[in-house]
């Protein structure tokens, strides 16, 4: 199996080739990082996306607060993780990058703020 | 951050965008006195709102998102020692006898205030063409938004505009829209091109429409807005046959149709304007036609990505410095291009001057070439892998290469079809 | 209670009777089937201030536009809208037209025009040095301009309101009944109002009511126009209101400089079968950009901030229909205003009274408390708060459209041309709706466009479930 793939990982968008070897592994070629090597097993395999989104915070002066996953996280899960984080409050304050939803459903990966927010 | 302490300034840097935070930061790490001036209540301009990630990957070797990369500009900046004046804006700029410029503020904090400075930084972005500026036919409803508009509401206010949406144009925020409409539970039934090609980067067509199984129409147009209180829906149409449109049932409109700069208080002060990008027309020095008057970012011309509108920034304030330290410059040299190229900015250089060209194409190609002739030679040549409209183009040519005192004329030629 | 008057409709016409009535000791109530006032044939409007020499003298328009033309002065004066008296050209591209434009000329002398100058081509690029160089020749009358049209009805209203008159919008009367000396209005949602006299200010629907009240049966016809609107820094803004010589059934199509510091182009006249048909078409545009090109230079379609279509309700007489009903009695109907109805809309009003005395209605003059719109309190520091920066709005005056009554985007935005600039809203769209909430105590999600079912906001996030 062979297939023709955009590279997301960056805004350059390499076109990329992921051709299945006999092993079941996939060979890419047209990366011009090793991002792009992941990027492409992974979209064969099991593919992920960073999330971002805003959580409500409560405050009147900052309604919301910006945030997103640390890591990639699997595709097909995001509209749950994305449901949950719309019914969550952040609290204030907030440092960039601290921590929001530690590893969220088990998956290692957390959901950190994008943004500092005063109280 | 420091707030504004003075009624003097060495460098005034209208908007707090990427653009001004950049400069801001060179400027006063050189030591000059720096007020950076926005209308919002925090810095970092349009990013405060572009939650996604994608930005950052030149200036901080990393993907941040909007409110990530916007901070880390800020910081930046305040920690060079750049003054503030937030929620405040600049409704008139003159030049004063004396060389300087006054700049009158307008805030709830200071009033009405007036503050001199010796340079004038403009960076104050674009705004969005927007239904209007189309003339897009049809009723006038409500639920037709720019796409940025929908953002602010989505991201900031955290309210949703509508159920079902079409997008009108591809550009990048379109895209990205598309992406945040679909995650926020509304549906997007289409994304509108009137070009035969995307307007936005090819990975944003990826991860914003083809994960969502959205249609993108190329070469169609929107060509009549219905509904009677709120849009019901639109009419699309290919351009080879308007006749031909079909209806798309939807609650609301984004358009997404480009970004014209906000350039209205340079044109206040008698700054030229470049018809090709809506920018001031700038020497290498990044010095608009008034001198004294700089200009860089996305009020200078349209960039695909934030980190090329600080290092555009960065050059520029490298200028400023030289400028307020009284270093002079010689005779400038005319810059054309041909006409697969939208336009080239700097438009005029200084012979002889290490020069970063930036560059918007026409067309689609792949392994173009774009050459650089001056007096009848050929004196530098490239190939360009992927020639996207929607990619800039932008390389620095060495001072030695171009000394000469002809006019220099870019040239992309197409290679093989896309 | 029963009112002394009850006007149907708050447009131009409905709102300077009102105003004229607020000048008496009677009762008087406006009622408008929108959200508020203006919102129907007076918003889509040219804004012109006509002078006087389009139409023939034996006509009651030309009469009452006269007499307006000369009311807007005084009204300017004692309300505050803004009128920029600029003064009106007709140009001549051709000597046939120059033979057109020398009759106009007569016909504004015989109506009664005294300051109008015959010009040769020197004296018209004198005057207006941006005409295109065809130009042959025209004439100038200084007594005219351009207003903003709701402004004006703004005002009116709010110094009505001011002194007396009660307002009820969202009033779409669909029943009117005549017993025992007292007509008793109802609307579509049950309401009722009882008054001595009706005023059928109704501008498209003045028909309808005209049915539902029993009085004569005739027909308006609605005949679009469509404009389009050009940004403050275009080159191509004249120093008057510019005319081509008119057509047979038109004023053709003019260039305006608007009291706002826009420049409008239009509007077109065509027939169209629904009073609901205010969409812009894509074959205008052209045809209208070519129109103005042969007239002035520098017009670009770069320059576009916005296009609108208005409608004017036209008789099949083309006059204005004036006069107390012969069918029902203590009923005015004033139908058929279309252009130059705005100009004449001042002079309506007092005519309005008057007939209204003539039927028997009392009135005894009472000295009214001036009312001056856009009045502004340096102190407050909200005015130093810029919302709309293209329009340079302050949250002050914002505030002040909204405690004045306007509470949709575009009550505001007509109040205070908030959102009317080159960026029609994107940057400050989301900031009104906050301040609108903030001020009314109403949620973001209840605030509309202009009422009815043209909200702004579908939800909050959350509201959706993101589905895969």
């Amino acid at each position: 199996m062979k297939k023709e793939l955009i590279c997301i990982s960056c805004p350059q968008g390499c076109h990329l080739t992921a051709e299945q070897d006999n092993t079941g592994a996939w060979l890419v070629s047209g990366n011009k990082c090793p991002r792009g090597k992941v990027y492409a097993e992974q979209e064969m395999t099991a593919p992920r996306r960073t999330v971002t989104a805003v959580i409500a915070t409560g405050s009147a002066k900052q309604p919301f607060l910006a945030v997103r996953t640390d890591n990639t996280y699997p595709k097909e899960a995001i509209p749950a993780l994305l449901n949950k984080l719309y019914t969550m409050k952040a609290e204030l304050p907030v440092k960039r990058g601290d921590v929001i939803w530690e590893n969220v459903e088990g998956s290692g990966v957390n959901v950190i703020a994008s943004e500092s927010l005063d109280a | 951050m420091k707030m504004m302490s003075k009624e003097f300034y060495d460098v005034a840097v209208i908007g707090a965008g990427a653009a001004g935070l950049a400069a801001a930061a060179e400027t006063a790490a050189a030591g000059f006195n720096t007020l950076v001036i926005d209308r919002q209540d925090r810095a970092g301009g349009i990013l405060r709102q572009c939650i996604h990630n994608g930005f950052g990957l030149h200036c901080f070797k990393e993907e941040l998102t909007g409110p990530e990369y916007a901070e880390r500009a800020a910081e930046k900046a305040i920690a060079a020692g750049a003054e503030f004046a937030l929620c405040s804006t600049v409704t008139d700029l003159k030049k004063r006898d004396d060389g300087t410029f006054e700049l009158v503020l307008r805030s709830k904090e200071y009033g009405t205030k007036n503050i001199v400075a010796k340079t004038v930084i403009l960076a104050m972005g674009c705004r969005e063409r927007n239904r209007g500026n189309l003339a897009i036919p049809g009723t006038r409803p409500a639920g037709v938004f720019t796409a940025g508009a929908a953002q602010k509401l989505l991201n900031c206010e955290g309210f949703l505009p509508g159920k079902t949406a079409v997008i009108v144009g591809s550009g990048d925020i379109g895209l990205i829209m598309a992406r945040r409409l679909q995650w926020c539970g509304i549906k997007v039934k289409a994304v509108v091109e009137i070009m035969p090609h995307p307007s936005g980067l090819t990975r944003n067509i990826v991860q914003c429409l083809h994960d969502f199984n959205i249609p993108l129409y190329l070469s169609h147009s929107v060509t009549r807005i219905c509904g009677k209180d709120r849009v019901d829906g639109v009419d699309v149409a290919p351009l080879s046959d308007p006749e031909n449109s079909f209806h798309i049932d939807c609650d609301t409109v984004l358009f997404s149709t480009g970004l014209i700069p906000e350039m209205e208080l340079g044109k206040m002060i008698g700054v030229e304007i470049d018809p090709s990008t809506g920018g001031a027309k700038v020497n290498a020095n990044y010095e608009t036609s008034v001198p004294g008057v700089f200009s860089a970012g996305n009020v200078l011309h349209v960039h695909d990505l934030v980190d090329f509108v600080s290092e555009e920034s960065v050059r520029m304030a490298k200028k400023v410095i030289r400028h307020l330290n009284g270093e002079k410059d010689g005779e400038t040299v005319k810059v054309c291009v041909n006409e697969k190229l939208k336009y080239a900015v700097p438009s005029t250089f200084f012979p002889g001057r290490d020069t970063v060209f930036a560059f918007r194409p026409l067309v689609v190609t792949n392994n173009g070439t774009l050459t650089a002739e001056q007096d009848g030679n050929v004196i530098w040549k490239k190939k360009i892998p992927f020639v996207r409209p929607a990619e800039m183009i932008c390389f620095e040519l060495k001072g030695d290469l171009i000394n000469g005192k002809g006019e220099l004329t870019f040239r992309l030629e197409e290679g093989e079809k896309a | 209670m029963i009112y002394d008057t009850a006007i149907i409709g708050a447009g131009a016409c409905g709102a300077a009777t009102a105003w004229q009535l607020s000048h008496t000791e009677s009762k008087t109530i406006l009622l408008e089937k929108e959200t508020d006032a203006a919102f129907g044939v007076s918003k889509a409007n040219s804004g012109i201030v006509h002078g006087g020499f389009h139409h023939p003298s034996d006509t009651l328009k030309t009469k009452l536009e006269l007499r307006g033309n000369k009311l807007f002065d005084v009204l300017h004066e004692e309300l505050g809208f803004p009128y920029h008296k600029c003064g009106i050209l007709v140009a001549a591209y051709s000597e046939e037209q120059m033979e057109t434009v020398k009759k106009l000329y007569q016909r504004g002398l015989d109506n009664g025009v005294t300051n109008l100058e015959l010009c040769d081509r020197a004296r018209m690029l004198e005057l207006e040095p941006k005409l295109n160089d065809a130009v042959c020749g025209g004439f100038f009358a200084p007594d005219g301009g351009t207003i903003e049209p709701y402004g004006y009805v703004f005002s009116l209203v709010e110094s009505a309101i001011k002194n007396g008159v009660d307002v009820s919008y969202n009033f779409k009367v669909c029943n009117g009944k005549y017993e025992n000396g007292v007509w008793t209005l109802t609307s579509a949602d049950g309401r009722t109002v009882q008054a001595k006299y009706v005023v059928n200010a109704a501008g498209l629907y003045a028909d309808e009511i005209s049915r539902v009240c029993g009085g004569e049966e005739f027909r308006i016809i609605p005949r679009k126009g469509e404009e389009y609107l050009l940004d403050k820094t275009c080159a191509c803004r004249p120093e008057h209101v510019l005319f081509p010589v008119p057509t047979k059934h038109s004023k053709g199509v003019l260039v305006i400089p608007t009291a706002g510091g826009t420049t409008m182009i239009g509007p077109t006249a065509d027939p169209v079968e629904s009073k609901d048909d205010t969409e812009t078409t894509s074959s205008h545009l052209k045809r209208i950009a070519g129109l103005v090109s042969d007239m002035i230079n520098g017009v670009s379609l770069r320059d576009l901030i916005t296009s609108f279509a208005g409608l004017r309700p036209v008789l099949e007489t083309e006059d204005f229909y004036i006069e107390p009903s012969k069918r029902i009695p203590a009923f005015i109907q004033v139908a058929g205003i279309q252009s130059p109805g705005l100009t004449a809309s001042p002079a309506i009003g007092e005519y309005v009274v008057e007939l209204l005395k003539k039927e028997g209605l009392e009135l005894k003059a009472k000295t009214a408390e001036r009312v001056k719109n856009y009045k502004i309190d340096p102190a407050d520091p909200a005015w130093n708060r810029i919302v709309c920066r293209c329009e340079k709005i302050s949250e002050a005056e914002i505030v002040e459209a909204i405690r004045k009554g306007h509470t949709t985007v575009d009550g505001i935005k007509f109040h205070t041309r908030s959102g009317m600039g080159r960026c029609q809203g994107g940057f400050c769209a989301v900031e009104i709706l906050k301040i609108i909430s903030r001020e009314t105590g109403m949620s973001v999600e209840e605030l509309t466009k202009r009422g009815g079912g043209s909200r702004i906001i579908a939800g909050k996030l959350g509201s959706l479930e993101v589905k895969a």
